[in-house]
């Protein structure tokens, strides 16, 4: 125990620092990966870390004690963790359990609701074109999924643009791209301190559907053009689309790092397609690693203290 | 149209109470398929005639086609017109039933964030002026299309 417990509470803040700038570094579909696996594992070992303040403080009650058959003053002496911090451990792993059932409530209910819509849809294929106003296009995940687009924007588009958006939501789909976002975001629910993270699993995931996009199409520039046009359109008149690409900018280098996702996404797609990187993975997942070992470790010491307080008695 | 005059009673006329035994799915596509074969809105007095002389539609009571039609009308599969002292009805067509669908998808009160992965999200005014000089940037040959 010790210090040991405290460090898995510590490195879902290092991980919520570190989530964006990865994003932007590594190959989207590597990032998804790691980001959502990443926010699981932490998330694990935070509750776990929690569970062993509460724990700890809770074998120090009296009564708790004689009904474990603990020592109390072995406990006492043994382990430095205040009382105060055990009940307040106690009460944010109560918080983070509602929190987790009622998040893992809401997604479940929002999935079987999509599949309803995605099975309801008579038409044959996989895109449902709707007629209205509105400039939207989204993959519904089903039972066969279905990628819904309205005419308007079919309309506005020429085939290439076409076929980038189609084949950008069919990444979606084939990909079950709404389960590492579900994923992430229980795992945020678990502990608000990885809510970066999960929002960073929303980015790359549709990075890692741009980028396959890129490759069906072979044209990154369109790709990008595509979902400029597009973001220009779902956006209500003060940027009307016609100027887009008759503007000329003075400067050539335009710095995205803290713009929302849509400018990152063309950036990204106007530079070099993204490479994989192998080391900047692999320290990312020791430092994970390290962190389970850290809980797993003060679990271990936990469970000799009370053994010995056990026997001291 | 075969449905647009009323004919005689059909030679086996079944008893009211068996129709009324049909299950309400039957009968509300019996309603929807007079009201499409219909070439103007029909009144539920209209609708009742039509559907006796169907070849095997049975005599329902004034209410109960009433209160198929209001059910289809709360469905959003009807669209109703006031009509004298009533209400026609018109079968809604099937494209904008559809968009009705979806945007119900939409707003059907569940977090559709959580699912529904969107081509792109909305802009503020700083991204919208900073997506325009990321694509005036560069004069590629891809420069016009999208």
């Amino acid at each position: 125990m010790r210090l040991l417990v405290y460090l898995p509470l510590l490195i879902p803040l290092l991980a919520a620092l570190a989530a964006r700038p990865l994003a932007a570094r590594l190959e989207p579909r590597d990032a998804t990966w790691l980001l959502t696996v990443a926010a699981v594992v932490l998330a694990g070992c935070s509750t776990v870390a929690l569970a062993l303040l509460a724990a700890s403080a809770a074998a120090r009650v009296p009564a708790l004690a004689s009904m474990g058959d603990y020592s109390q003053s072995v406990v006492h002496r043994a382990d430095p963790t205040p009382a105060v911090t055990g009940a307040v451990a106690a009460l944010v792993l109560t918080g983070a359990a509602v929190a987790v059932t009622v998040a893992f409530r809401h997604r479940a209910r929002a999935l079987a609701e999509s599949y309803r819509r995605a099975a309801r849809l008579h038409d044959d294929g996989t895109v449902v074109v709707v007629r209205g106003t509105a400039v939207e296009a989204y993959a519904l995940p089903g039972w066969p999924g279905r990628i819904v687009v309205s005419g308007r924007l079919l309309e506005a588009l020429d085939e290439p643009g076409r076929a980038a958006l189609l084949a950008h939501e069919r990444a979606h789909l084939a990909g079950r791209h709404h389960l590492f976002t579900t994923v992430a975001h229980l795992a945020a629910a678990a502990n608000p301190v990885l809510l970066p993270l999960a929002r960073t699993v929303d980015y790359t995931v549709e990075r890692w559907a741009d980028e396959h996009a890129a490759q069906v199409t072979g044209d990154r520039r369109l790709v990008a053009v595509t979902i400029g046009r597009v973001a220009m359109m779902a956006t209500p008149a003060r940027w009307p689309a016609a100027t887009l690409g008759m503007v000329r900018a003075g400067s050539h280098r335009v710095s995205v790092a803290w713009a929302g996702p849509v400018p990152r996404r063309v950036a990204a797609l106007l530079g070099p397609p993204p490479r994989s990187r192998v080391l900047l993975v692999a320290a990312a997942v020791l430092i994970v690693m390290l962190t389970g070992a850290c809980a797993v470790q003060a679990a271990r010491d936990l469970h000799a203290l009370l053994e010995l307080a056990r026997a001291g008695h | 149209m075969r449905d647009a005059a009323p004919r005689h009673p059909p030679a086996e006329p079944a008893a009211p109470a068996e129709s009324l035994r049909r299950p309400a799915g039957a009968l509300e596509a019996e309603v929807m398929a007079v009201l499409r074969a219909a070439d103007a809105p029909l009144s539920p007095g209209q609708v009742r005639e039509r559907l006796a002389a169907r070849p095997r539609g049975g005599e329902l009571s004034y209410s109960t086609v009433v209160t198929i039609v209001s059910r289809l009308h709360a469905k959003g599969l009807l669209a109703r017109a006031r009509a004298g002292r009533g209400f026609a009805y018109t079968p809604v067509d099937p494209a904008s039933l559809a968009a009705g669908q979806m945007s119900r998808a939409l707003d059907a009160g569940v977090d559709h964030g959580a699912v529904l992965t969107r081509f792109v999200s909305g802009l503020s005014g700083r991204d919208a002026r900073l997506l325009r000089r990321l694509l005036a940037g560069g004069e590629g040959p891809g420069q016009d299309r999208g």
